[in-house]
């Protein structure tokens, strides 16, 4: 590894993390608050079994989990203008994104309220309390302790999966880390950095999510 | 005070409950007995509206209730006026013992929190928990858990607690506890409605007891008499079973 290697790792380090810190958190954080909302709603009308929604919920984690997020993006960014639907392309990637999180969360929370035993649902009940206040007060607090590790797993996944997004021009790090690579001839270098940068924002995440299960471990 | 009248119900097809009617006056202390799968579960769940009875009337706390149609608010406002204790214990396990017991006051009965703990210590002093107050359900044993559901359950000031084999789940040097905190209750004059295999609870804390197979009750009457000169042929057997499996050892010490 040579000087001209070195000072070029060290320039593109910055212009990489840059969109890294103003494109990938964003569209991470954005995309996986909303689809958290997603996920909570899609798993309550199925453990609920509200009718109708329940059915339309379960269409909808089918369509998102069966297809490629690759493809969403492009039937999201280059199909729907065609049927005048025009999403510019960071808008379009937070709906792909946050739709796809919502479709797995949902799984993932589901599972968590069912681990709950049903007896403190009846409990509940016979303490005077309604299905939601009992869902609101008793369940989900302890269903979304069960979630959280593998809630962290899809916040993780997330972050490398925004890269995706520049195959629709969203200039996030990785179509930053493509452009500089055919700019100075050095992808081997370029690209090694861009992973690199990943790792440390999912190292980062991991500790999160370590201190965080020690909190609520002890509460 | 509580009467239940003619209540079926099915599943799948098979009627576990063929039309049970069930008197229960203020101060009441009734033990139900009965085999397993007899239907004594299904009659607390109906009541209680855990379970959808498939026809019956209830006429509690001044109301008459259809139990297969009640509505979502009466069964609500019903369940606000009885208490519930199950086998299982079935605790709040996100919520510290007081918190258990506190949750139905302030969430359900809109309470104001300091009384909601005020009448939470009451009632868990009651059952002999107050030192243990701030204790998370897994940081207790199956009977101190069973008396923090007990306090729960009388926390809204019901006006009949029903309790489903609050004993069976406990290793036996616990039972005792517990069986000792319903005999206190009884003695306080609250109405209690008892499905149990403690014979000895049966015959000494209550002042009924009912004999459930097969879905009808067989019998009732004063434990006196039905202990000791049973009317039906059916009663006989029970107890000459029961008697068969204490010799044996497997009655539950108290
Ligand atoms: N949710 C349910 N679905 C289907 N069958 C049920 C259900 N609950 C109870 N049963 C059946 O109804 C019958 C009566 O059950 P129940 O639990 O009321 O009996 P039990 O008298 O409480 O018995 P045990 O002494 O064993 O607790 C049993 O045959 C049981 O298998
Ligand atoms: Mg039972």
């Amino acid at each position: 590894m040579n000087d001209r290697i070195l000072n070029l790792l060290k320039d593109s380090f910055v212009q990489i993390l840059l969109p890294g810190l103003e494109m990938t958190v964003p569209l991470t954080v954005i995309s996986f608050s909303l689809g958290l909302v997603i996920a909570l709603v899609t798993a309550l009308v199925q453990v609920a079994n509200v009718k109708g929604l329940k059915e339309l919920a379960r269409f909808y984690v089918w369509i998102f989990r069966g297809t490629p997020m690759l493809v969403q993006l492009y039937v999201v960014f280059y199909g729907l203008p065609k049927v005048g639907l025009i999403l510019e392309a960071f808008p379009a990637a937070v709906v792909v994104f946050s739709l796809n999180t919502g479709a797995y969360a949902s799984e993932t929370i589901r599972a968590a309220i069912l681990s709950v035993p049903v007896g403190q649902m009846e409990a509940g009940y016979c303490s005077g309390m309604t299905y939601m206040q009992t869902m609101r007060r008793i369940i989900l607090p302890q269903a979304m302790r069960t979630a959280f590790p593998p809630l962290s797993n899809s916040l993780i996944g997330l972050v490398k999966d925004t890269s995706l997004a520049s195959n629709i021009t969203v200039t996030e790090m990785f179509l930053t880390a493509q452009r500089i690579a055919s700019r100075t001839y050095e992808p081997f270098w370029m690209y090694l950095e861009v992973g690199f940068i990943y790792l440390i924002f999912c190292t980062a995440l991991t500790y999160l999510q370590r201190w965080l299960e020690k909190k609520l471990e002890r509460k | 005070m509580l009467d239940v009248e003619k209540v079926h119900k099915k599943f799948d097809g098979q009627e576990v409950l063929s039309g049970v009617s069930l008197h229960v006056d203020k101060g009441d202390v009734i033990t139900i007995l009965g085999p397993s799968g007899s239907g004594k579960t299904t009659l607390l769940r109906c009541i209680s509206f855990l379970e959808r009875a498939d026809s019956g009337r209830m006429e509690f706390a001044g109301t008459q209730v259809d139990m297969h149609r009640a509505g979502k608010k009466q069964v609500l406002a019903l369940r606000r006026r009885m208490g519930f204790v199950f086998q299982s214990y079935n605790l709040f396990a996100n919520k510290t013992a007081l918190k258990n017991v506190t949750e139905g006051l302030i969430v359900a009965r809109h309470m104001d929190k300091k009384a909601a703990a005020e009448i939470a210590e009451s009632c868990l002093q009651r059952v002999g928990m107050w030192e243990k107050r701030n204790s998370y359900p897994h940081q207790l044993s199956g009977g101190q858990q069973q008396r923090v559901a007990i306090a729960r359950a009388i926390a809204g000031d019901p006006e009949v607690v029903l309790f489903d084999e609050p004993t069976s789940a406990l290793d036996p040097e616990l039972v005792g506890e517990v069986l000792q905190v319903m005999r206190s209750l009884a003695r306080d004059g609250m109405t209690m409605l008892v499905v149990t295999h403690e014979m000895r609870f049966a015959r000494q804390a209550a002042n009924k007891v009912i004999l459930i197979d097969g879905g009808h009750i067989v019998e009732e009457g004063r434990p006196q008499e039905f202990f000791v000169r049973p009317r039906t042929e059916r009663a006989r057997q029970f107890l000459d079973l029961l008697g068969r499996e204490n010799e044996g050892g497997t009655g539950a010490a108290q």
